[in-house]
């Protein structure tokens, strides 16, 4: 009798497993009219919370008939982990994360805006060294796997060192200032508004930063493909919201001031501080430069040294045998890497249509 | 009589019982985890059981193509040396101050309202002074685990103290002991099982503040690996490296537990 009892609770439960997991499913399924995108903390994304409270983005959305909702995470590894679990439609990353997180994760993503690139934000800076060969043999703290560890295996690199040559100390971001007024931190690469105030202590030398890789460290709107494939609304909407406000921030106005005002504020500094910032990022202000840099050679050659960064460091797993493990798709159909397996794709279609005006 | 609160399991019932929890959890997370490898077999989010297997076995029997060392034994020892180093000093400077304050009146009232400030100041607050203070080094990682465990083990061993029969200290000094001899001879003995009980205790405090630490900054250890790895989702290394740890932790109680049943088979007994 009790084992018959336990038979039965245990199909009871197999069922009810089973019907959950099909409804999950199938409320994937169902066509989509609500999405959701994420943002995080960085000048080159700020415009993002601005399109939010100007209403900008309900602006765009209700001519595709659809709903966005623009989410700020205060954690940017956290957002891109919830885009890659599908709590988001899309979110805002750099290259070397979209490659080493969605589409090493198996999910197949789209780079739907060009936003910028860093253009000096990302600094290796140091204490006594004068240049990169001087860190030979020390310690270097920055935060492991990110921006901050390929812009400092480029500079190794250039200077015909390799990471061999230094050890690594991860150390989280928010603690990189503080690290760096402590007397065994001696080099730390990090990114703005960080480097800002480290650079402004009395020893602090700038031996390499990401202007000397230009286009390397690249800026993103990334949205799920099959979202994309199945409600090209949503990249419409995107698109069309972003050139306004790219179009809005790009002039000598008042109102321009304004909205920069409004975005320096929501990143903890000042007008001052944010056209700072924007100096060192190279924004892509309209539509048709993006779509330009899209179909340039560079951007393939400059994702070829980040998918080699990321297979060296061990972010496509175990599985992957070189850095053609994934494939990156470029306009007019150029794949670098494997093509039964692309995952990243950099699509102009949508920014071509801002360009052309059409949205 | 024949009511709920009557009713015992039998051993068989019992083991299963207790193993069932266990299962269902197996259950839910094999089957989330297959619908969504069905979706995407890339997904990194519920991996597979031999996937987090195989992750696991090359972290811990391959030596690793960056620094040429078996990473999971290297986190191992790293994390263990920083907790030995910790919980040891707590519990050294618990025995220390714990007894002086519970036996000699003039230290109590100097020491004892510290203590008791410091246990209640929140450690994780204290993190950004401690860089400045410490540095980014092994040093502070295990002063996060001092400062986190000590204050509470001391005033754990200062009531254990205070819990001694005055009867005892009263006849050992009609015996003639002087306060030395007091302290090496009556308390101590006394207070070294509930010593490694409040180490049994403070163990779980110990390992969070340890992971915290090493969340900062480090070149290796547990806490490391699993908020290094957090950057690419890889939790076929995270489920196994968190159920590595909690074994971990399952060991080091288990053999403390032995410890002091067998140095101190008087103890529990009373």
């Amino acid at each position: 009798m009790k084992t018959s009892t336990f038979t039965k609770s245990f199909r009871l439960l197999s069922l009810i497993v089973l019907f959950l997991g099909l409804f999950s499913t199938s409320l994937f399924a169902q066509s989509k009219k609500d999405f959701k995108v994420a943002w995080s903390i960085y000048v080159g994304w700020m415009p993002w919370d601005v399109i939010a409270s100007q209403k900008i983005m309900d602006k765009w959305a209700n001519k595709y008939g659809i709903n966005v909702e623009i989410v700020q995470i205060n954690d940017y590894i956290e957002s891109i982990n919830q885009y890659s679990s599908g709590e988001f439609d899309g979110c805002v990353m750099a290259n070397t994360d979209a490659l080493g997180i969605p589409a090493a994760g198996g999910v197949d993503s789209t780079a739907l805006i060009i936003g910028d690139f860093s253009n000096g934000n990302d600094v290796v800076i140091s204490k006594n060294a004068n240049s990169i060969k001087d860190l030979k043999g020390t310690n270097v703290n920055l935060v492991e796997l990110s921006i901050s560890h390929y812009l400092l295996a480029r500079g190794l690199e250039k200077n015909g060192m390799s990471e061999k040559d230094i050890t690594v100390v991860n150390t989280s971001d928010a603690d990189m200032v503080s690290a760096y007024t402590t007397p065994q931190v001696t080099s730390v690469v990090t990114w703005k508004p960080q480097v800002s105030e480290i650079l402004a202590m009395p020893k602090a030398n700038n031996l390499f930063d990401s202007s000397k890789i230009p286009g390397e460290i690249i800026d993103l709107m990334v949205v799920n493909t099959q979202t994309l494939k199945e409600n090209p609304a949503l990249g419409k909407a995107l698109v069309g919201a972003w050139y306004e406000m790219m179009s809005l921030m790009n002039t000598d106005t008042q109102k321009a001031k304004e909205l920069k005002s409004l975005m320096a504020k929501a990143s903890g500094t000042d007008l001052a501080g944010f056209e700072d910032q924007l100096k060192t990022t190279n924004m892509y202000y309209t539509a048709a430069s993006a779509v330009e840099f899209n179909n340039s050679k560079e951007i393939i050659k400059n994702m070829e040294f980040v998918a080699k960064f990321s297979f060296d460091q061990g972010l496509y797993g175990e599985g992957a045998s070189d850095y053609t493990f994934v494939g990156i798709e470029f306009p007019k159909g150029k794949v670098i890497g494997d093509k039964e397996n692309i995952k990243l794709r950099f699509d102009d279609t949508y920014m071509k249509m801002a360009a052309d005006g059409k949205l | 009589m024949k009511r709920l609160i009557n009713q015992v399991p039998s051993k068989t019932t019992n083991l299963f019982l207790g193993l069932l929890p266990f299962l269902l959890i197996a259950i839910v997370y094999i089957s989330s985890s297959n619908a969504r490898l069905a979706e995407n077999p890339n997904d990194k989010l519920l991996p597979s059981i031999e996937k987090s297997i195989n992750s696991m076995s090359k972290l811990a029997f391959e030596k690793s193509k960056r620094s040429g060392e078996y990473v999971l034994l290297n986190d191992t020892l790293s994390s263990l040396k920083r907790l030995a180093m910790g919980v040891g000093i707590s519990a050294l400077f618990a025995l220390l101050v714990g007894v002086t304050i519970g036996i000699i009146p003039y230290v109590t009232s100097t020491v004892s309202p510290l203590i008791w400030f410091f246990s209640l100041v929140p450690t994780m607050a204290l993190l950004p002074i401690l860089f400045i203070v410490f540095g980014l080094g092994e040093v502070s990682k295990v002063v996060l685990i001092i400062l986190g465990i000590a204050p509470i083990m001391t005033r754990e061993i200062y009531q254990r103290v205070k819990e001694i029969p005055s009867e005892q200290i009263i006849k050992v000094q009609t015996l003639g002991a002087n306060t030395w001899q007091i302290i090496i001879r009556v308390i101590t003995p006394q207070i070294l099982p509930r010593l490694i009980d409040a180490i049994r205790l403070t163990l779980g405090t110990a390992w969070i503040f340890l992971i915290s630490a090493e969340a900062i900054a480090a070149t290796e250890g547990l806490g490391y690996r699993i908020f290094l790895v957090r950057r690419y989702l890889a939790m076929d290394v995270i489920l196994p490296y968190v159920l590595w740890i909690t074994l971990l932790a399952f060991l080091i109680d288990f053999i403390l537990r032995i410890f002091n049943q067998r140095l101190f088979p008087w103890f529990g007994k009373e």
